[in-house]
């Protein structure tokens, strides 16, 4: 059995747990700002860290492929474009600029 | 109101997060598929997880083969703010709800189905949690399916550029909020170059995996965050009804 299926395992025990416990064991709100607060910012910085660098370093692309790719996306965003219409101008964008390098 | 017609209802109003979540997972499958998952494995992954942030950041640390004890650090950190949303979740239940039932209703929490679990008027019935799940998970793992299928048989040129499909709708999550709200501008960015910086500088770069890199990016900064602006006890639940807001667009 290949070891992938084990990390599938391990991250689903992972994220169940997380899931299932406070439904399962607390009845009550958590309180502590602190908490509440951390917990509030985490995907904001999960997000963020996943996705730069990691943009302009994929494979097959060319570094001014990742940068249109980037600034398509973030100024739709900002545009508040919904997330499929910011998705697919990020992959076309990156793409016509990919295909001018290839055929240049 | 009987349980039937309950998950009947489940279903109807998990149709547009059943949308959302065939491209979301589309482009996951994709990026599986180029990173060396075969398509039944991302499948397996999609149906045992269901998390998009989660399974993408997972891709590189199980091709670096990174310990499982990392790989559950991982997993523990960008799924954490599911432990808020359970509890909140946990609140809406009627106290008389019985433990299966919550262990059942505890396999689909993500962001998008908490939100309409939440902001339901009234208890929320088991019935129509498995009525959102359903039909949820069901695109969920389609979308999977699909996108690794994809991944096997585009041309690499295609596949390349699809690749970016799941970092803009990561950024298309981040941005909007942060126009709103300073502090996540500031955290958005912040986190922007922290990564970038533990991702170039000499040392680091070899000797952090990109799962370590998200890990501590993401409690440096959260932490930071938590202690300059601190938030208050109902702004969680307006990025909440912004989610419901997003899947009813």
């Amino acid at each position: 059995m290949s070891k992938v299926y084990v990390y599938i395992l391990v991250m689903a025990l992972v994220t169940y747990l997380i899931r299932v416990c406070p439904l399962v064991l607390i009845r009550k709100e958590i309180k502590s700002p602190f908490i509440r607060s951390f917990l509030f910012y985490v995907p904001y910085a999960t997000l963020a860290a996943m996705t730069f660098p990691a943009i302009l370093m994929s494979d097959g692309l060319s570094l001014a492929a990742g940068i249109t790719g980037l600034a398509a996306a973030l100024v739709l965003s900002y545009l508040r474009k919904n997330l499929l219409t910011v998705a697919a101008c990020a992959c076309g964008a990156a793409l016509v600029i990919q295909v001018l390098i290839n055929v240049l | 109101m009987d349980n039937t017609s309950e998950y009947r209802r489940g279903l109807k109003h998990g149709i547009p997060i059943c949308t959302g979540y065939i491209a979301v997972s589309f482009a996951f499958g994709i990026a599986a598929s180029n990173k060396g998952l075969t398509t039944l494995q991302a499948v397996i992954m999609s149906i045992t997880n269901v998390t998009s942030a989660g399974q993408y950041a997972s891709l590189d640390s199980i091709r670096d083969g990174v310990s499982l004890v990392e790989m559950a650090i991982l997993q523990l950190i960008i799924n954490l703010r599911y432990m808020l949303m359970s509890t909140a979740l946990t609140q809406k239940l009627s106290p008389k709800t019985g433990i299966l039932h919550r262990m059942a209703i505890a396999y689909g929490v993500t962001d998008e189905i908490f939100a309409l679990s939440v902001l339901g008027k009234g208890e929320l019935k088991p019935a129509y949690s498995y009525g959102l799940i359903t039909i949820s998970v069901s695109g969920w793992i389609l979308g999977t399916f699909l996108g690794a299928f994809a991944g096997q048989i585009l041309p690499p040129l295609l596949i390349a550029c699809l690749g970016l499909a799941i970092y803009g709708m990561f950024i298309a999550i981040i941005i909007p909020p942060a126009r709103d709200n300073k502090a996540v501008m500031c955290v958005v960015i912040c986190a922007m170059v922290f990564s970038s910086i533990m991702t170039f500088a000499p040392v680091l770069k070899s000797s952090v995996s990109s799962g370590m890199r998200i890990i501590i990016v993401t409690v440096i900064i959260s932490i930071a965050a938590a202690i300059i602006a601190p938030v208050k006890a109902d702004e969680s639940v307006d990025a909440a009804e912004d989610k419901e807001k997003e899947a009813r667009a």
